[in-house]
């Protein structure tokens, strides 16, 4: 509880050194550069210092955190991906080397392109025929609430929940895990699954799926609403059927949204790392870039050189999304 | 949509979303039923059969020779195999190679004369003719059906010995400093890029954009090292609440920025026209008239700060301690993973005392979260 009471001071605290700041330099900035009383020249120049001065002084503190927790710290770790463990010898390209020749890394990157591949496929897959099959029926909104549900939920809490779905218990005994209860009275065999090589990368995908589907069925859904009535009334009179209404009028409308919901959930399938962590944690095949980078950070005390290493992989994989999204933002700016 | 109401194929569409609906939330509605139920009933029985009346074997053991009471020229020792839980017994034994010998209310006779009779409700007797003899009590198996058990038992477990009541005033302490601190210092920055002209800016908003989707793996070595170095400088801890608030506040703000510059920049241009002619600057403009116009942008990413920070697993394991006051309901549960992995009991109980809060919050500001959904739906995650 102390520690609580210690929370809400900070942030307060943090709060009110904020205002003081923005309040302050803004007073002292109109203090030295007053353009209110002055008369013609004295005070357009003011003005215009001012506000030349003032986006800096709004800009500064966001810029400042930015620099530190996100720009510095991406230099930095390109920088360390070319030194030793504890980063202070330079070793050249000796850890990518190490890289290319570590089966465990291979073995995620194999992981991981098979995440890419079938996540944010299935994600926006799912999400488009929810969102269009529930845009029909009245109790529509009920359904896409417990549908998103899975978002608010974190990975490790959903990691939890499908290690239940997916609990083994020795063939002959009372099966508690729903998957294998299912096999069973199917007459199958049950299976340890999340132990089974390759086949358990899927068993994992299906929980980031469960969550993503949500996300892709909520901005989707937001994309067919927007399509304009005149070109469906005119594909129904020119005697579309249902399917062809949906896959050749509707679906082409809003491409861009699929596309930006399949990058998202994209870079998002790049840095999954909790629900492997919680669920294998790499063992049995199942290792994926973010986990082991992860692990090279702390195993046998740290190897930042590594890590680090990973860790620019990852990053480069998310690169070409990232220029898309800068150009896609750009178009959007200049449109407006 | 068209109106073709009615038709088999809208019967369809009923149908299908239905399953759908059931197969999305089948499991976060079995870890609810599974975090409720009795401990011994979890372990045998999935949690579809809670409501059905489960059958389990077991073996109790009667009170030793010494308890024995003459009765009738008779020696009788006496008492309760379920010992006062409820249920109905419907077999029992006295070997474990027939456990289920003798059905209830049957006398079964032991080896040594000795006569044993279990009744249905647990009550049994062994009745002998002579004094009795032996420290060990008689072992009966039996097989009792169990109604349905319903209990809170799990939570005040876990609350208590397991530490997550511990862990839950952590994640709240590293949450809530975490989501508000950006705010202030984003909206500033976001008027400043929507609103006010100055050199450089679109290069700043292509920086903010681009930074939206920098892995978190690309800052974590670079500033645990930075930590350290501080922590060392100053003679301080290098993992304290402080430095994951930091930590938090710079993650959030691109999307903060993001979010609250998109938003401004689609307020009508006339407002700050006007006041700018009635002398306003910006500073005043900013505070009184963008900021409370800006407040569904501010609840959206308040929203997202939130679930994001309380949610997060990444950034708590490496920046904070993984002491009592410290450790968080994330890494709590995955540290039970590793510790408690077959005591459902304990898992299903964390685990939702972990989401609940998080659900609350949905649920309760579902349409925020959409509407920043909808305005940010570049950033991922």
């Amino acid at each position: 509880m102390q520690q609580l009471l210690t929370a809400i001071l900070t942030m307060i605290v943090g709060v009110l050194a904020c205002a003081a700041y923005f309040w302050g330099t803004n007073f002292i900035l109109d203090w030295i550069f007053p353009s209110k009383g002055l008369s013609g020249k004295a005070a357009s120049r003011n003005l215009r210092i001012t506000n030349a001065i003032r986006p800096w002084l709004f800009l500064a503190p966001a810029l400042f955190a930015l620099t530190i927790y996100l720009i510095y710290p991406v230099y930095k770790s390109v920088v360390f991906s070319f030194h030793d463990r504890g980063g202070v010898n330079f070793v050249g390209w000796s850890n990518y080397f190490w890289m290319i020749n570590d089966g465990e890394f291979r073995q995620s990157i194999f992981n991981n392109f098979l995440w890419l591949l079938v996540v944010p496929a299935l994600s926006t897959f799912f999400g488009l025929i929810i969102a269009a099959l529930t845009d029909r029926i009245w109790w529509g909104n009920i359904a896409k609430t417990l549908i998103f549900m899975p978002m608010a939920i974190s990975f490790v809490g959903a990691a939890v929940i499908w290690k239940f779905i997916y609990d083994y218990r020795a063939e002959g005994a009372e099966q508690i895990g729903l998957l294998n209860a299912i096999v069973v009275a199917l007459g199958g065999v049950p299976q340890a699954w999340i132990t089974l090589p390759f086949w358990n990368n899927f068993f994992l995908m299906v929980i980031l799926i469960w969550i993503q589907t949500g996300f892709a069925m909520v901005i989707l859904s937001a994309a067919l609403r927007g399509i304009p009535e005149e070109t469906i009334e005119a594909a129904v009179i020119d005697g579309a059927n249902g399917w062809q209404i949906f896959f050749k009028i509707m679906v082409p409308q809003i491409w861009g949204t699929i596309a930006v919901v399949w990058t998202t959930i994209t870079i998002l399938v790049l840095k999954v790392f909790d629900i492997v962590l919680a669920m294998t944690n790499g063992q049995w095949q199942s290792q994926v870039l973010a986990n082991l980078m992860f692990d090279w950070m702390f195993r046998g005390g740290g190897d930042f050189g590594r890590g680090a290493s990973i860790a620019v992989v990852i990053m480069i994989l998310v690169v070409p999304i990232m220029i898309w999204n800068i150009r896609n933002a750009a178009k959007e700016m200049r449109s407006h | 949509m068209t109106p073709a109401k009615r038709s088999p194929l809208m019967w369809a569409v009923h149908l299908s979303v239905l399953l759908i609906v059931a197969l999305w939330t089948m499991p976060t509605a079995g870890l609810l039923i599974s975090s409720l139920r009795d401990k011994d009933q979890l372990a045998v029985s999935g949690w579809w059969t809670a409501l059905a009346t489960s059958s389990r074997n077991d073996v109790a053991r009667a009170p030793s020779a010494e308890s024995q009471v003459e009765r009738d020229g008779k020696f009788v020792i006496s008492g309760n195999i379920l010992d006062g839980q409820a249920g109905q017994i419907s077999a029992f034994g006295f070997s474990s190679r027939e456990p289920a010998a003798f059905k209830a209310g049957e006398t079964a006779e032991l080896n040594d004369g000795e006569k044993l009779t279990v009744q249905a409700d647990g009550s049994f007797e062994i009745v002998s003719d002579t004094r009795m003899e032996g420290s060990r009590g008689q072992r009966i198996f039996f097989t009792a059906a169990a109604p349905p058990r319903f209990t809170l038992d799990n939570y005040r477990e876990v609350l208590g010995a397991e530490g997550i009541g511990a862990s839950f005033i952590n994640s709240l302490t590293v949450a809530v400093p975490s989501t508000v601190i950006p705010i202030l210092i984003a909206a500033f920055a976001a008027y400043a890029l929507a609103w006010m002209p100055f050199p450089g800016r679109a290069i700043l908003i292509a920086v903010v954009v681009g930074l939206l989707v920098v892995p978190l793996q690309m800052s974590l070595i670079p500033l645990l090292k930075l930590y350290n170095g501080v922590g060392a400088f100053f003679g301080v801890p290098a993992k304290t609440y402080m430095g994951i608030w930091l930590a938090h506040t710079g993650f959030g703000l691109p999307l903060a920025i993001y979010l609250l510059r998109n938003y401004m920049a689609g307020l009508p241009r006339e407002i700050m026209e006007s006041a700018r002619v009635d002398g306003a600057s910006d500073f005043d403009i900013f505070v009184k008239i963008i900021l409370p116009l800006s407040f569904p942008a501010l609840a959206s990413f308040a929203i997202f700060q939130f679930l994001w920070t309380w949610n997060d697993l990444l950034v708590a394991i490496v920046f904070l301690g993984t002491g009592q006051d410290q450790l968080v309901l994330t890494g709590r549960l995955v540290n039970l993973l590793g510790s408690r992995g077959g005591n459902w009991e304990i898992l299903t109980a964390s685990a939702f005392i972990t989401i609940v809060v998080p659900l609350i919050v949905f649920f309760a500001l579902q349409r925020y979260l959409v509407r920043g959904l909808l305005a940010g739906s570049v950033k991922g995650g």
